[in-house]
């Protein structure tokens, strides 16, 4: 083809001006003639299926994909250079947004990782309404994925549900920090706010319906034949190859590895003063990530139900100054966020903002064995498979 | 932070503090000189900065000889401050001001396992079994920024080693590659570099700490900077 | 023809075909609206625990005019590569197969539109005309989703196809006829083992070929489980991807009226058609009532496919072509031997 003999005609020295001809050439490529053998199907970024504005190139030989180069920064916010600008509770209201479906959760690895550096502990209530509000998201966030993943293999009833049974877990987090989406709750030392009144006996109430969203969907989506059909077996991806790249949360748990950072390496969150179990599955298919994140949430319904009965009392907050300066240092801090382990790695040299802040966030990697995981597959399956992989774009491209 | 060493904090627990101090071991054993500079913190991380001739060894080292098979990330620290100012402290425009006061202090000062150079790229493996992990660093020549590329040993590096390309500038021999991952195939320049400006802080300058913002309309009677 | 309908033969012969080819449309797209409304805005929502339009007229009962409205006023957009007579004939032709299947569907004893030999052979044959208009719009539309799309419902309706036929063959094994008004006499006026209570429905002594048919009736009409031509998740819209406005309208008109024209197929060979048990087919009642019972057995059997269709999850195309040639084919030639052996025996 014209473009390509361009290419690799020319001399170029220059990488960014290679890089920009071969763009230019891919785009070509996508919109040329209607055959099948060897065709270019270009998925998003406006597409149903994809969580957002992910495109995904696909070389394609007949209904079989050959080739899947995802292409992303559609979304692409400039996160660790705008945290480079912004006091500490700032950067807060910033990384609310990186995992917007479950946002609580993306704020806690940031703030434990400046109480390191500041060498603060919250106080024992604070930890724990932390605890609980950090499930709640996981609750939010993957009720999301059950209804929708049923809408990836094309059940188009299950998300309905899922968005009714979430409004439930949505209005207790209004109740306690005034925002549904982006509570922009957690500050270095503690929370904003304490838990207002009737809320204990209100989530009580709420963790038994979302047991019984959780058996709803049980019967309607895993049950269903059709669904396993197209399940099972699809997108396996051993532990060893999904370990070196970098998957985390249900992916890798549904591939049989046990590995749980909130059991594991606990930091500055209660989980293991209740009972609770870590959910694994050894086929490493879609089937296995569907029915993990399924058990996840209502193991988290019952570590809710256990840490509400036992809250502490005491103050919410610690002693920290009112504009912190965070001392000099570096720090890692990995939660076992719902899409993933995300981690914040803080680098601060004394002064108000951070230095340098690196997010490492679970779908990035999550989304990287595609190219891996999807060569052979069919058209059909390439949905599948990424919405069984779940990820948001905020968290790909923050 | 203090940079003590792991010999003088007793306070940690024992068994953690051998885990890591023989992994720093078995580090330096099977490096050698490869091996620059080590800071264990007990009961929390290790830092390892190593050459750049054995980047990609400490890779291999880790993986398959001490276990840590899950790659968690990899990416680049650029460690001189930036020139700009209007940042947080500053209360003046401070590169209009040309007395020796307003000149931002533009030395290089690396951190946790030190460094000699401006730019400095770091990686974090795990070891799912035994729940640890290590921060890996390694400098890069000021006029040559490039460093082995680490896809052979884990996969998963691509796009982060990618990101770090089309963010630094930073080049990796042996990938398989390099182009934009987030950022438009004509973008010029490497915007997570500190000499790259954030330009809408060029556009409208930090407002100073506020404790409250005013209402619209409600009177000049406080002023925004209300910093105790 | 009775005494009442004696006007009619003293009409004119084009103002006959004007009066059947008015009642042909009133009959599909009266029947397409009623679908539409009761099912695609009323079950499924609440099915989906949701209310449904319930702005535009009583319980949003208009709702479907302000969406013809809508659509007739829209632009109408060709791509840029799109072969421009391909690309717009392709829903006229989709649609055309639905009206030429509605013709050979019995009203009442006499409220007919043809009454030919052929019957559901010729309903059979027409059917196929619709994978033509699919394909049409698929490669016209010069986009590969709607290609792939295209391709798909080709491979899927043509696969579906037999099935189709095979159950129907049973049905017309056992009445003796291929004529529709013969079957649905045959019901109405059969006896089971000796008591004619309620005729002989066919759904019993076929109910094998009941469940085929309405199987491959889901897949014929492109709706989940079977609807991979349309697979909104991944293809968008598959073949109707590139229209809007009125062509999106008769694809989608097309569909519900399909839907309810199969259904009434279906109806005449399983349920005994316009027929009531109680009521003597001859009587001139019937040729009124015929119509409103062949209404609620339409409404009803939709009732099944959409539930259907909103409840399970798609097929994949090897999955669903597997489900055809594999089961649905060598359980309907058992049935068609069974029906054979046992109309000789009895």
């Amino acid at each position: 083809m014209r473009m390509e003999r361009a290419v690799t005609e020319a001399a170029l020295s220059n990488r960014a001006q290679l890089s920009y001809i071969a763009a230019q050439a891919a785009d070509a490529r996508v919109n040329v003639e209607l055959e099948t053998e060897g065709m270019t199907l270009n998925i998003g970024p406006q597409h149903p299926a994809t969580h957002g504005t992910l495109r995904i190139i696909a070389k394609l030989d007949g209904e079989q994909v050959v080739a899947v180069d995802p292409v992303m920064g559609y979304m692409h916010r400039g996160y660790e250079k705008l945290a480079e600008v912004r006091t500490y509770p700032q950067v807060t209201t910033l990384i609310n947004r990186i995992d917007w479906v479950g946002s609580f959760a993306n704020e806690v690895p940031f703030i434990l990782a400046a109480e390191r550096l500041m060498e603060v502990e919250a106080p024992p209530r604070a930890q724990w309404i932390r605890t609980i509000l950090f499930e709640m998201s996981r609750i939010a966030n993957i009720t999301l994925f059950l209804g929708d993943m049923g809408l990836q293999v094309g059940a188009v009833t299950p998300a309905f549900f899922a968005f009714r049974d979430r409004e439930h877990v949505l209005n207790l987090i209004e109740a306690v920090t005034g925002g549904r989406f982006h509570p922009n709750f957690d500050r270095i030392g503690g929370l904003k706010d304490d838990l207002p009144a009737g809320w204990i006996t209100e989530t009580r109430r709420v963790m038994k319906k979302m047991r019984q969203y959780c058996d709803e969907i049980e019967t309607l989506v895993e049950g269903n034949e059709i669904f396993q059909a197209r399940t099972r077996g699809i997108g396996v991806i051993p532990a060893h190859i999904g370990l070196s790249y970098g998957l985390s949360g249900a992916n890798i748990r549904g591939s049989g590895v046990d590995w749980d950072v909130r059991r594991d390496s606990p930091c500055g969150m209660v989980h293991n003063e209740t009972d609770w179990k870590v959910w694994t599955h050894p086929d490493g298919d879609s089937f296995a990530r569907f029915w993990v994140r399924l058990q996840e949430t209502r193991e988290s319904t019952r570590i809710i139900d256990q840490l509400i009965d036992n809250i502490p009392s005491g103050p919410i907050m610690a002693k920290v100054p009112r504009i912190i300066k965070v001392p000099a240092g570096e720090a890692y801090v990995e939660t076992e966020n719902p899409l993933g382990v995300m981690g914040y790695y803080v680098i601060s040299k004394g002064e108000l903002v951070p230095y340098r802040v690196k997010i490492r966030s679970a779908s990035f990697n999550n989304i990287s064995i595609t190219p891996w995981l999807l060569k052979g597959v069919y058209v059909p399956d390439i949905i599948t498979i990424l919405g069984s992989l779940y990820f948001i774009l905020g968290d790909i491209d923050r | 932070m203090s940079s003590t060493d792991a010999s003088t904090e007793q306070d940690a627990s024992p068994a953690t503090d051998a885990a890591r101090d023989e992994i720093v071991a078995r580090f330096a054993a099977h490096l050698g000189d490869g091996l620059l500079e080590s800071h264990v913190v007990p009961d929390v991380d290790i830092w390892l900065r190593v050459s750049r001739e054995s980047w990609r060894e400490a890779a291999e080292f880790a993986k398959n000889g001490l276990g840590f098979a899950y790659f968690s990330f990899l990416g680049g620290i650029d460690w001189m401050p930036s020139p700009f100012g209007r940042e947080m402290d500053s209360q003046i425009d401070i590169t209009l001001g040309n007395d020796e006061a307003s000149k931002i202090d533009q030395t290089i000062e690396q951190g946790i396992a030190g460094g000699e150079t401006r730019f400095q790229v770091f990686a974090r493996v795990n070891d799912i079994v035994n729940g640890l992990g290590i921060t890996l660093k390694v400098d890069l020549a000021d006029d040559d920024l490039s460093v082995d590329s680490w896809v052979s040993v884990y996969p998963g590096a691509n796009w982060h080693e990618r990101e770090a390309w089309e963010m630094y500038g930073f080049s990796f021999n042996d990938h398989p590659g390099l182009r934009a991952l987030y950022l438009p195939s004509d973008f010029e320049g490497h915007p997570l570099r500190k000499d790259y400006p954030l330009l809408a802080r060029r556009m409208k300058p930090w407002p100073g700490i506020v404790d409250v913002e005013q209402m619209p309309g409600e009177g000049d009677d406080e002023d925004g900077a209300s910093s105790d | 023809m009775s005494a009442s309908l004696n006007i009619l033969g003293e009409l004119s012969y084009w103002q006959q075909t004007g009066i059947r080819v008015g009642a042909g449309l009133a009959a599909v797209l009266l029947i397409a609206g009623t679908l539409v409304y009761l099912h695609l805005f009323k079950l499924v929502s609440f099915m989906q625990s949701r209310l449904g339009p319930m702005e535009a007229g009583p319980f949003g009962s208009l709702q479907l005019l302000a969406e013809v409205g809508k659509f007739l006023q829209k632009e109408d957009i060709f791509p840029r590569k799109a072969d421009r007579f391909v690309f717009a004939a392709a829903p006229f032709v989709v649609l055309m197969s639905t009206f030429l299947l509605v013709v050979v569907v019995p009203g009442g004893p006499d409220a007919w539109f043809i009454d030919t030999e052929l019957g559901i052979y010729l309903a059979m044959a027409v059917s196929s005309v619709s994978v033509i208009g699919i394909l049409m719009a698929g490669w016209g539309s010069a986009s590969k989703y709607s290609m792939l799309g295209g391709l798909r419902a080709t491979g899927q309706l043509i696969a579906y196809e037999l099935p189709l036929i095979l159950a129907v063959l049973g049905v017309v094994i056992q009445a003796g006829t291929m004529n529709m008004q013969g079957i649905v006499y045959a019901q109405a006026e059969g006896s089971i083992f000796g008591w004619d209570g309620i005729g002989n429905p066919y759904i019993l002594t076929q109910g094998v070929a009941f469940l085929i048919f309405m199987v491959a009736m889901q897949a014929e009409l492109t709706q989940a489980p079977f609807d991979m031509p349309i697979a909104e998740s991944e293809l968008v819209s598959g073949y109707m991807t590139e229209y809007s406005g009125m062509r999106f309208l008769l694809f989608f008109i097309g569909e519900f009226a399909t839907a309810g024209v199969f259904s009434a197929i279906a109806a005449v060979l399983f349920l005994g058609g316009w027929s009531i048990p109680g009521i003597d087919p001859n009587d001139n009642i019937m040729n009124v009532l015929g119509p409103l019972v062949m209404l609620v057995k339409i409404v009803g059997l939709t009732f099944v496919v959409f539930w259907a269709r909103f409840t399970f999850p798609r097929f994949r195309e090897d999955q669903l072509q597997k489900l055809a040639w594999k089961v649905l084919i060598p359980l309907a030639l058992t049935n068609i031997v069974v029906t054979g052996i046992l109309k000789v025996a009895f």
